[in-house]
C-alpha cells in the first residue's frame, strides 16, 4: 500500500475498505488520505448506503422458517452421506455394489444367490413400506397442513413432485371410492424424493399413496410385482412395484378396503 | 458430521438466490436444485473444506446454465436501459417500495456483475473466493465488482430522481474515480 501523504484513493481501496478486507493499519492510511479527497468520499458513502440496503433487501429471508421441501433435500444429501460413510466401513464402495446384485454370483451355488438378492431386494421394500406408513403416521393427523400443496393448485402439484421425482407422475382418482384429493408434499427417501398424495373421504378418514424410485436399486424398469400387503408400521398398507417405481398405499382401514383403493389406484397409473 | 450444518446454510443461500432471481418460487426452485445435486455430488466434496463455498459453486452454475438454457430459448428480457425507467410508473416512496425498487435495479445489472456484487455483499466472501466459486480470475471479480457498483448507483440514482425525467442519470451519478484496472 502506497503511504505518500496525498497519493489519491483508488477505487480497489474503497472496495476492499467497504467489505472489510483491510486490517486497522491499512485502514487508517485510507481513511486518512479520504478526509483530503471528497469525491473518493462521496463514492464511499454512496456504496456504503447500497451495500447496507442490499443487506438487509431480503434479510427477512434469513429468520423464516425453511421450506419443509428443503429441509426434506437437506435430508436426503444427510442420507447419501451416512450411506457413504456406511459404505466404507463395509470396505469401500465395491462392498455396496456387490452386495445389491447378490453375494454369492461370483462364488458358488445357486442358494447363496437367490439368498443374497433376495436380502437386497426384500430389506429395502420393507423400509419403503414403513417409511409410508410413518410419513402417513406424520401427516394424515395433521388438521392445519397436511399437504405442502393443496389440490387446488392440483396442476401446480403434479408438475412440482414431477420435477422433483424425475418423471412424469399422474394423480390418481379415488373419487368412485368416495376419496377426494387434499393434496401432496414432497419427502426424503432412500434412492430420491418421494412422493405422498393424500385423499380425505366424507367422514374425514385419511389415506396416503406414497410413491419414489424402486428401493435397494433392484428394481429396473419394466420390473413389476404383485400387491403386498404390511402391517407392521403405525398404519397398515398395500406396496407393489410398477415399472421400476414403487408405491404405498396407506390408511387406517381394513384389508379389503385398502386392497380395493390399491387396486383403483394401480388401474389408473 | 451431523446433518445441522448443511441446513444452516440454507438461510443464506435462500437470501441469495432470492437476490439473485428476484423471485420467490425461482429462488427456493435453485435452492432445492443446489441440494439435489449437492446429494448427487455428495462423493466430490472434501470432507473438512468450506462446504458454504462448495454450495454456492453448485447454485452458481446451475444458475449459471439456467441463465444460458432460457437465453437460447430467448425469453430473457434483455438488461433495460437507464432511458427506458422513465416509460415505467412513477418512484415509489414506502421502504417497502424502495426494496423493490431495489431488486428491480439489481435484475437490470447484467448477470454476471450481480453475482459478484451479491457474493461479496452478503456473504462477505473474499474475492478470492468469489473468483472461485464463479471460476473466473480475481481481477475480472474485481473490475465486475467495480462496475456492479457503480451502474446499480446510476440505476438507483437514476430511479429515484425519475420525476426530473431523463436529466437524472447523467447529472446525479457519483462521478468516476480513476481505476487501477
Amino acid at each position: 500500500m502506497d503511504k505518500r501523504p496525498d497519493h489519491p484513493v483508488h477505487e480497489e481501496e474503497l472496495h476492499a475498505l467497504l467489505d472489510g478486507r483491510l486490517d486497522a493499519g491499512e485502514r487508517a492510511d485510507i481513511e486518512r488520505r479520504l478526509a483530503q479527497d471528497p469525491q473518493a468520499s462521496a463514492t464511499l458513502q454512496a456504496w456504503q448506503r447500497q451495500r447496507d440496503a442490499l443487506r438487509s433487501l431480503h434479510g427477512d429471508v434469513l429468520t423464516e422458517p425453511v421450506p419443509a421441501s428443503l429441509l426434506a433435500a437437506a435430508g436426503q444429501v444427510q442420507h447419501t452421506r451416512q450411506q457413504l460413510q456406511q459404505w466404507w466401513r463395509w470396505g469401500g464402495v465395491a462392498a455396496g455394489v456387490a452386495l445389491a446384485f447378490g453375494l454369492g454370483w461370483f462364488t458358488h451355488g445357486q442358494v447363496q444367490v437367490s439368498a443374497g438378492s433376495q436380502l437386497a431386494r426384500q430389506q429395502p421394500a420393507r423400509e419403503f413400506v414403513h417409511q409410508a406408513a410413518l410419513a402417513h403416521a406424520v401427516y394424515a393427523p395433521e388438521v392445519r397442513h397436511p399437504v405442502e400443496v393443496s389440490s387446488a393448485q392440483e396442476e401446480h402439484l403434479v408438475q412440482w413432485l414431477s420435477k422433483r421425482l424425475g418423471r412424469p407422475l399422474k394423480l390418481p382418482r379415488l373419487s368412485e371410492q368416495g376419496y377426494e384429493l387434499v393434496g401432496g408434499r414432497l419427502l426424503p427417501g432412500d434412492e430420491g424424493a418421494r412422493a405422498q398424495f393424500m385423499y380425505q373421504n366424507a367422514r374425514g378418514e385419511r389415506v396416503t399413496l406414497y410413491l419414489g424410485s424402486t428401493p435397494g436399486g433392484v428394481g429396473v424398469p419394466g420390473v413389476s410385482t404383485e400387491f403386498r400387503y404390511s402391517a407392521e408400521g403405525p398404519v397398515p398398507g398395500f406396496y407393489w412395484v410398477d415399472e421400476g417405481f414403487a408405491y404405498a398405499l396407506s390408511g387406517a382401514l381394513t384389508r379389503p378396503q385398502l386392497l380395493q383403493l390399491a387396486q383403483a389406484v394401480h388401474h389408473q397409473l | 458430521m451431523n446433518r445441522q450444518p448443511l441446513i444452516a446454510h440454507i438461510p443464506a443461500l435462500r437470501r441469495y438466490a432470492r437476490a439473485l432471481t428476484g423471485d420467490a418460487w425461482a429462488c427456493d426452485d435453485l435452492v432445492q436444485d443446489t441440494l439435489e445435486r449437492a446429494c448427487a455430488k455428495w462423493r466430490l466434496w472434501l470432507a473438512g473444506s468450506d462446504l458454504r463455498a462448495w454450495l454456492f459453486t453448485i447454485m452458481h452454475n446451475l444458475y449459471v446454465s439456467q441463465i444460458r438454457h432460457r437465453m437460447r430459448q430467448g425469453d430473457l428480457a434483455s438488461p433495460l436501459d437507464l432511458a427506458e425507467l422513465d416509460q415505467e410508473p412513477a418512484a415509489p416512496v414506502s421502504s417497502t417500495d424502495s426494496a423493490i425498487d431495489l431488486q428491480r435495479c439489481l435484475l437490470r445489472l447484467p448477470e454476471e456483475q450481480r453475482v459478484v456484487l451479491l457474493l461479496v455483499t452478503l456473504e462477505d466472501l473474499s474475492y478470492a473466493e468469489v473468483a472461485k466459486i464463479t471460476g473466473v480470475p480475481l481481477g475480472t471479480v474485481m473490475s465486475r465488482l467495480s462496475r456492479a457498483r457503480s451502474r446499480l448507483q446510476e440505476l438507483m440514482d437514476a430511479s429515484a430522481s425519475k420525476p426530473a425525467r431523463g436529466t437524472a442519470a447523467a447529472e446525479s451519478a457519483v462521478p468516476p474515480l480513476r481505476r487501477l484496472k
